[in-house]
């Protein structure tokens, strides 16, 4: 049943079990003891950065479906993106399987749109299990968005760390797991924020214009969520999307919590938090869904965001378009 | 003896001042428009170019001495410095003038890149 | 929303956005740049005199300083030192010689991955390219007005 831009899911499919890898930054931050993997080393004894992203997916979707006590054969499809161009990372984790692969791209929001997408197949029947999955890794990103990572570059003070790390969930139908209630479809943002450092800013708008979305076509509340869990804004980014909320009424400052913003241990001066696509995935699949399973937390929203830019678009001026899927977790 | 001392430490002050001051320039460049690093090496070397042709910048580098050739400003008085010693000597000498000069830098640079890329892996890092 | 409210939405948005930016720590920024780029010339200035000590002059001496710089900021890089001086330095080590030596290295160093001439050779200019391209204009630009002049 569709309302406005939200989805209900009839049956309510479950996420059954998750897996999250995450880097040697990452491990000492509030993930390191609910992830499943922490590397010593984020080259992850490989040759390129990559193909150590590669591998991280890979091993994410492996665990996650092995702590399913599943079988690769069990699983129908995977759902998967990352921020590489090409999405190389995804096709060739999925190399590996030998189930089909759906490629999905939407920035750092690949997260909430891949889980959406494969709840959507299985509460529609079309498939028994699917695998939504993702991942970044900070210097594959960095030279492929930013500069060399040699280079001696000061980093402006908007600026945030993109995430090391992959995580994975298994969706089904099941009688117990995390349910996925809803999902609301995000439109894509764009208020003219042309500061590629600045992704806070340019991604606020469109998580708050997809969260309030979600508000009003279930007509409830910001008090009956336990959190609202928001990707990588980072500290500015937070702050804004409370405020634009707040503008329109819906008041979520106490609940809002952002991935990008509790990811390190120590948020230094100069940096607003993490982000990338690996941000919102290892935090969703190891603290959260954790956190979820032990009854903490009953009904979270979760609102990845991403920047769908382009160092050529960025190259010729364009400002940054966002978009923030949000998918409804409970218990 | 004293008197000698005392204009070797005149020296590195002076570069330090003047080599100092170009890069504060910088800072304050960065700090109001975001301009990233390549773009910043880019418009200081024309700077470079243009104040050598204009007669102010040999000045400066007989003043600070390395604290004025040492920025990248400097490479921008190499070439420019060059192109004009180059237009004494025929039209030829004017356009080539500029590279022969700066050759040196460009060939180091090169050079020592790729051997520092056939020895080194690049790094991942953590802050 | 039509375009010209857009337009404004936009504007009112990004004042409210610069409003809540952080600060940027002017003071610390400028102290650092203006410490490090003095420092790194003053290692010129001792080149310098040390080499005009060993008997060099003239165009023997700027250029053989400006190798030896060089080399310093290629091997600073590849020793992955470079960026952690510039993380606090700022403008103080992108400016300098040797700023220019670690935007040839760096991008070499990383792209070597990509193969030896598509990865390490070609992007080996990626950043500091330009620097060539119009210090080799204006270089030229110069000659010729020179010339007529």
């Amino acid at each position: 049943m569709k309302k406005g831009n939200t989805i209900f899911f009839k049956n309510k499919p479950r996420i059954t079990s998750f897996a999250a890898i995450c880097g040697s930054k990452e491990k000492e931050g509030i993930i390191g003891e609910y992830a499943d993997i922490t590397l010593e080393d984020d080259m992850y004894e490989e040759s390129t950065f990559e193909k150590a992203e590669c591998k991280m997916l890979t091993n994410a979707i492996s665990l996650a479906i092995e702590k399913g006590s599943l079988k690769e054969k069990d699983i129908d499809v995977l759902v998967s993106g990352d921020l590489l161009n090409q999405i190389i990372s995804a096709s060739f984790a999925a190399r590996d399987y030998n189930f089909p692969f759906l490629g999905v791209y939407s920035a750092c929001s690949t997260m909430s749109e891949s889980i959406m997408l494969s709840a959507m197949m299985v509460d529609a029947g079309y498939v028994k299990r699917a695998v939504a999955a993702t991942g970044s890794h900070f210097a594959s990103a960095e030279r492929q968005y930013r500069f060399p990572l040699e280079q001696g570059t000061t980093r402006p003070p908007q600026s945030q760390w993109t995430v090391t790390g992959a995580g994975s969930c298994v969706i089904q139908s099941a009688t117990e797991g995390i349910k996925i209630s809803s999902a609301t479809m995000g439109r894509v943002c764009d208020f003219g924020v042309t500061d590629v450092n600045n992704m806070g800013a340019a991604m606020a708008p469109a998580a708050a214009d997809t969260i309030m979305q979600h508000f009003k076509d279930t007509g409830r509340d910001p008090d009956e969520y336990d959190m609202v869990l928001t990707g990588d804004l980072g500290v500015l980014g937070s702050r804004i999307v409370k405020d634009l909320c707040w503008e329109k009424g819906y008041d979520i400052s106490d609940i809002h919590v952002d991935c990008g913003e509790i990811v390190y241990k120590v948020i230094e001066n100069e940096f607003q938090g993490g982000s990338g696509a690996g941000c919102s995935a290892v935090v969703l699949n190891s603290y959260v869904l954790s956190k979820m399973r032990a009854g903490l937390y009953k009904r979270v929203l979760f609102a990845a965001t991403g920047a769908l830019l382009s160092t050529i678009s960025s190259g010729q001026g364009e400002s940054i378009p966002c978009i923030s899927h949000v998918v409804e977790l409970e218990i | 003896m004293g008197q000698e001392i005392l204009a070797v430490f005149l020296a590195y002050l002076k570069a330090f001042a003047v080599g100092g001051g170009i890069c504060l320039i910088a800072q304050i460049v960065i700090n109001f428009t975001d301009l990233t690093a390549g773009k910043i090496l880019v418009y200081f070397m024309l700077a470079g170019v243009v104040l050598t042709a204009i007669g102010v910048y040999q000045p400066l580098v007989e003043f600070a001495g390395a604290g004025a050739t040492v920025p990248i400003s400097g490479f921008g008085y190499l070439l420019a410095n060059g192109a004009m010693r180059g237009a004494e000597k025929g039209f030829f000498y004017a356009v080539t003038g500029s590279l022969a000069a700066a050759s040196a830098g460009v060939t180091a640079a090169v050079v020592f890149s790729f051997i520092m890329a056939l020895i080194f892996k690049s790094k991942t890092k953590r802050n | 929303m039509t375009g010209k409210t857009k337009d404004n939405y936009n504007k009112n948005y990004l004042n409210y956005v610069k409003t809540q930016d952080p600060p940027t720590q002017h003071l610390k920024n400028c102290a650092a740049a203006f410490g490090v780029g003095g420092l790194i010339c003053c290692i010129g200035q001792f080149i310098r005199f040390m080499l005009e000590y060993a008997g060099l002059t003239g165009d023997e001496l700027a250029g053989t300083t400006s190798v030896i710089l060089i080399f310093i900021g290629c091997l600073l890089t590849g020793l992955g030192l470079y960026d952690r001086i510039g993380r606090h330095a700022g403008a103080g080590s992108i400016v300098p010689i040797t700023g220019f030596a670690n935007s040839v290295a760096s991008p070499a160093i990383e792209f070597k991955t990509e193969g030896w001439i598509y990865g390490m050779a070609a992007k080996m200019f990626t950043v500091a390219g330009p620097i060539i391209v119009f210090g080799v204009f204006s270089g030229a630009l110069v000659g010729i007005i020179y010339y007529f002049i």
